[in-house]
């Protein structure tokens, strides 16, 4: 038996008898016995809640092999005192809830209302980690995964957290679809909303009426899809086949929507556009064109969407390009095709997987986007946005945004699987380790034509949003009077210096330090999360893995509004009570931006030869000093992008944290969106700016602290870190 | 590797050397899903002796040594390094090194801290993890190179990295999975010769793996050939030669021509064997009356061009490839097509030309067993 082992038995009674087993931080200041011994299962247990006393048994199990340590079957009874251990915690979890008995069975076998608890606490999380652990090192010491108990708690540990923070909320919101407001089973309720004509009308075709969100919502992918690829394809073309001069441009203007808020471009939109906005004024006062509210709507938002994603197109397509292998443009050449037969034949069908893939994610975007339809939409309504409205608006109704969230999930899934299924298996790779030597055609006249007149346009116009941006902070109110006046940072950030040093008095700074320690917090959280799974992935070989690798993946399928109201079904009962804390936001960011850590940390590590692991595996070094001394070094790469996407993400998000914030915890994002809904623009803009500045800053800084990875004279050769491009639902 | 002469002298931090140990498999079997890829394989490895595990690729020779490694866990079966079972033991917990096919020198470290990696996450302070990392570098003569990146080496110099990283920890057995595959054929010969002087004056057990006949042969003391995951054969270099245990190992050590022969009778130990119209003597092997199939070795064929003996196997040269060291011919003969290799400064044999055929019986013709 190891030391570790024996560390987990003895913190699994820690939590049990010394920690505090429910509630994070609810109640008043606690004395430090308050806090040590008395609110312990063991103390509770033994006052009447009996209900924990049998955790005891497994407790006292995991101690056999501690006694006998020489002993054949110690991983029999590791494992038998994990499962059971585990089994006892969620049973008697989701058995016993605020209000007394949590199932209908137990309620008429025992009566009304039975026992109450609060939700779980540090001493419940350690035990049950600890179970876990225990149990792991159990199934390790039976020679699961080579027998390395590092690998097999990782696992246990990973599908634990995905288990309680996708798995466990999905599940709660499909069941909540399925239940009426008063949570009794309710399948003809389901069905009654699911088919309601919101949702499914094709009013708008025969009559004047509106036409239901959800093929609102496919509208609105298909044209994002279509357009986002369509200039993205321009893009790509004009900066690898042309000799254009300003392609470092198009770099930088490609990054640059990563790092805005997703609403801001909507904003600057109405701005321009408004009905105040400066574009209009100049055509009401120079050729007369009415002032109108056009750009709410289907034209707004259609605009934002192609703004802030075209830029994922692009990074998409460009790689493509690239990867069409110029020797067979040659080919076709030397059979005497002209340049623009190759190009249609040729080139443009070997794209066809990159043209699909961008399509799908410029489509997956748009129907997980919330910012822009919550800021431009006016009365053309998506499924995003609806299901914001049926939560916080006046209807309150959860079962109907369970519905919408489920209809909008398998759109999102739906599309996910057609780019596995379709994509998947097809292979154009033409990129070969062979040299080729081939140099790539110049486009044909008309196709270099056609992409220079969609890009030039759109490039300058996004120049122009950007610029809109950049002003608008700087004037009193953009359209009307353009003193230039620092008034809105004033007002947002604003410092005062008293007797007792400096007092942030700035209406912004509480929701600023919020949303930077909440970021900070998360990113190294899903970093390491996101590499250690894309180690078990890449490095270990277990059974099920494929199961795992789809569970690590699927919060990223599902859209961030749906995230947020899983997470408040889910999270506000006992037993995993912790909404409103700080926390809910952290597990939420760490969850849903894991996979980009677990894409990049595959795509670098599938690059590291796995004999270098397995050389310091037979020199005598465990599992986790290989992945410390030899992996973590070599991954630093992933690790950048991993931290930077994390960081990034969790400042500029608004549709999932937008249900969980609270007045203590409020986020940049939804205070912006509430002083953009209040119509203080300047305002919502200067913060803005600030929000893009921070995080070019800590992008920097992230790369200065994590270092590039040394390789000897090779470095100077290696491949460009993976920046992960992905969908972001 | 050119101060081996001085390991003797050299002075040693650690405390008595480990005895080399035996390797043991016992029935062990490896699957991967519906994939077997070790079937049912038994085996041991004497202490001190370097056994090479040979066959085509896909026959599951990787896959045991790594199963002696701890890098894969056998599905079945026991597997004992000096008498002691490891199965259930991870690569971390054995006492056994590996030189890797592509080297697996760390590329962020430089060569002493690839060779002082082992003792140092063994908890040897660093002084003293440098020091035997240093003793073992000047032992395969490559001090004064130890600051370098391993990318900045040689491809023979990383190669003697690897093997000075394997052997700092002196464990109870060394593995080498065909660490000559990514050299040049002559640096190649010396190499091998400098892991086995290294090997018989280290005293270690060494299992080593490649598809290489010739390595295997030029190395070992003993061979196990392995094909479609089972053992097909073990024996000694020249056991297996001489007398290949069935088909499989006749045809992939050396190259042979299958005839068929018709076995007449039994005396003793020898058996008369005849070939077409010639007649020979030949152990008997447990072959049973009737027709056999012989393993004849290339160069156990002798041509004769001058006069055709009446009553002699005879034949045509068809084919006549000159290799500087040997000439090569096929010849059309009534048992078939025959390869044969001629040493030796002879004029070479024009095609066209009849010839006599005879075999030399002490060495290079076998009666194939159960075949």
């Amino acid at each position: 038996m190891s030391r570790a082992t024996l560390g987990w038995i003895v913190l699994s009674w820690v939590g049990f008898a010394l920690l505090p087993w429910y509630g994070f931080d609810r109640t008043a200041v606690l004395t430090l016995t308050d806090y040590f011994v008395s609110g312990s299962a063991l103390i509770h247990g033994l006052g009447g809640a009996w209900w924990l006393l049998p955790i005891l048994v497994p407790l006292c199990m995991a101690l056999a092999p501690v006694f006998r340590p020489a002993a054949q079957t110690n991983g029999n009874w590791l494992i038998a005192s994990g499962l059971l251990g585990l089994a006892l915690i969620v049973v008697q979890g989701f058995s016993i809830g605020l209000n007394g008995w949590m199932l209908d069975i137990l309620r008429g076998l025992f009566g009304e209302p039975g026992p109450s608890q609060a939700g779980m606490g540090y001493g419940a999380a350690l035990t049950a980690t600890a179970f876990l652990i225990v149990l792991c090192h159990g199934l390790a010491a039976h020679g699961w995964c080579r027998g390395d108990a590092f690998v097999t708690s990782s696992i246990g540990v990973v599908i634990a957290l995905i288990a309680v923070f996708v798995f466990f909320p999905v599940t709660t919101i499909l069941a909540s679809a399925f239940a009426d407001n008063s949570g009794n089973f309710a399948p003809f309720e389901f069905f009654g909303k699911f088919m309601d004509r919101s949702i499914w009308g094709l009013d708008c075709l025969s009559s004047n009426l509106r036409c239901g969100v959800a093929w609102n919502t496919l509208f609105l992918g298909l044209l994002v899809g279509v357009g986002t690829t369509a200039l993205g394809l321009a893009f790509a073309l004009i900066a690898t086949r042309t000799e254009f001069r300003f392609k470092k441009l198009l770099r930088v203007m490609s990054v640059l929507p990563i790092i805005t808020p997703p609403f801001v471009i909507g904003l600057a939109l109405i701005l321009l556009f408004g009905r105040s906005g400066a574009l209009s004024n100049v055509l009401w006062e120079w050729f007369g064109v009415p002032r109108s509210r056009w750009i709410y709507g289907l034209p707004g938002v259609l605009i934002a969407q192609l703004l802030a994603f075209t830029p994922i197109a692009f990074l998409v397509l460009i790689g493509v390009v690239q990867g069409i292998s110029p020797t067979l443009e040659e080919a076709s050449q030397t059979l005497r095709a002209k340049s623009w037969t190759t190009f249609w034949t040729v080139t443009l069908p070997l794209m066809r997987p990159g043209l699909a893939n961008a399509f799908l994610l410029g489509f997956v975007e748009s129907l997980a986007d919330f910012g822009n339809p919550l800021v431009l939409g006016g009365n053309y309504e998506v499924l995003s946005t609806k299901i914001f409205f049926a939560v916080v608006g006046a209807q309150q109704d959860q079962g109907r945004a369970a519905v919408l969230s489920i209809i909008l999930l398998a759109f999102t899934l739906g599309a996910f699987w057609l780019q596995h299924a379709w994509l998947g298996k097809k292979v154009y790779t033409t990129v070969t380790g062979k040299g080729d030597a081939g140099i790539p055609l110049p486009l044909p006249r008309r196709v270099a034509l056609a992409s220079y007149f969609t890009a030039i346009p759109w490039a300058s116009f996004t120049v122009a949003v950007y610029a809109v941006i950049v002003v608008g902070a700087f004037v009193r109110s953009m359209g009307r009077d353009y003193t230039p006046t620092l008034e809105h940072f004033l007002t947002a950030f604003r410092v005062e210096s008293s007797d007792s040093g400096f007092y942030f008095s700035g209406s912004a700074w509480d929701s600023f330090f919020a949303t930077v320690k909440v970021a900070a917090l998360s990113a190294p959280l899903t970093a390491a999360i996101g590499l250690l799974t894309a180690y078990l992935l890449t490095r270990q070989r277990f059974s099920g893995q494929r199961a795992f690798e789809f569970g690590t993946l699927l919060s990223f399928a599902i859209p961030g509004t749906v995230v947020g109201v899983s997470y408040i079904l889910a999270f506000n009962v006992p037993p995993i009570e912790i909404t409103g804390t700080g926390f809910i936001l952290v597990m939420c960011f760490v969850f849903r931006n894991m996979p980009v850590g677990v894409r990049s940390g595959i795509a670098t590590l599938s690059q590291i030869d796995k004999s270098l692991d397995e050389a310091s595996l037979t020199l005598g070094a465990g599992s986790s000093t290989t992945m410390r001394r030899i992996v973590l070094p070599l991954l630093r790469p992933a690790i950048v992008a991993s931290l930077v996407y994390s960081f990034v993400r969790a400042m500029t998000a608004v549709s999932a944290v937008i249900f969980l914030v609270t007045a203590e915890y409020n986020m940049a994002t939804t205070y912006i969106v509430g002083r953009v809904e209040a119509g203080e623009f300047g305002l919502a803009i200067a913060y803005s700016t600030v929000l893009i500045l921070v995080m070019l800053l800590a992008i920097v800084a992230i790369q200065l602290a994590v270092g590039e990875r040394r390789l000897g004279r090779r470095s100077a050769s290696t491949a460009p870190s993976p920046v992960a491009v992905q969908a972001v639902p | 590797m050119n101060k081996i002469s001085s390991i003797h002298t050299l002075p040693r931090p650690g405390a008595l050397k480990k005895q080399a140990a035996s390797v043991q498999f016992r029935n062990v079997t490896k699957r991967y899903g519906n994939v077997t890829a070790v079937d049912d394989v038994s085996f041991t490895i004497e202490p001190g002796q370097l056994v090479t595990l040979l066959g085509p690729s896909g026959c599951g020779k990787t896959t045991t040594l790594r199963m002696i490694a701890g890098l894969e866990m056998a599905s079945e079966g026991q597997i004992l390094i000096g008498g002691r079972d490891v199965t259930n033991l991870s690569a971390a917990d054995r006492d056994v090194s590996m030189v890797f096919q592509s080297y697996a020198l760390f590329p962020h470290m430089s060569v002493l801290e690839n060779v002082a990696y082992g003792p140092s996450v063994q908890g040897v302070s660093k002084k003293d993890a440098y020091e035997m990392a240093m003793e073992k570098l000047s032992l395969i003569g490559l001090k004064g190179l130890e600051k370098r990146a391993p990318s900045e080496l040689s491809g023979g110099q990383q190669q003697r990295v690897a093997v000075a990283r394997a052997l700092v920890l002196e464990p109870q057995v060394l593995l080498f999975d065909e660490p000559l595959s990514n050299l040049d054929a002559k640096l190649r010969r010396r190499v091998r010769e400098d892991i086995r002087e290294l090997q018989q004056s280290l005293n270690l057990t060494v299992a080593y793996v490649t598809h290489d006949q010739e390595e295997a042969l030029a190395v070992s003391d003993h061979i196990i050939v392995m094909s479609n995951a089972r053992i097909a054969q073990t024996g000694a270099p020249r056991e297996l030669y001489e007398e290949p245990a069935n088909l499989f190992v006749a045809d992939f050590i050396g190259d042979a021509n299958i005839i068929n022969g018709e076995l007449v009778s039994i005396a003793g130990p020898m058996a008369q064997v005849s070939i077409g119209n010639l007649s020979l003597q030949l152990p008997h092997r447990n072959a049973n009356q009737g027709t056999v199939k012989l393993a004849v070795r290339p160069d156990a064929i002798l041509l004769d061009e001058s006069a055709p003996i009446a009553g002699a196997l005879t034949g045509t040269v068809r084919k006549a490839s000159y290799l500087g060291t040997q000439v090569e011919y096929e010849v059309e003969t009534a048992i078939g097509n025959l390869f044969v290799v001629q040493y030796g400064r002879k004029e070479p044999i024009a095609p066209g030309t009849p010839v006599s055929i005879s075999f030399t019986t002490q060495r290079g013709v076998a009666i194939i067993p159960h075949a």
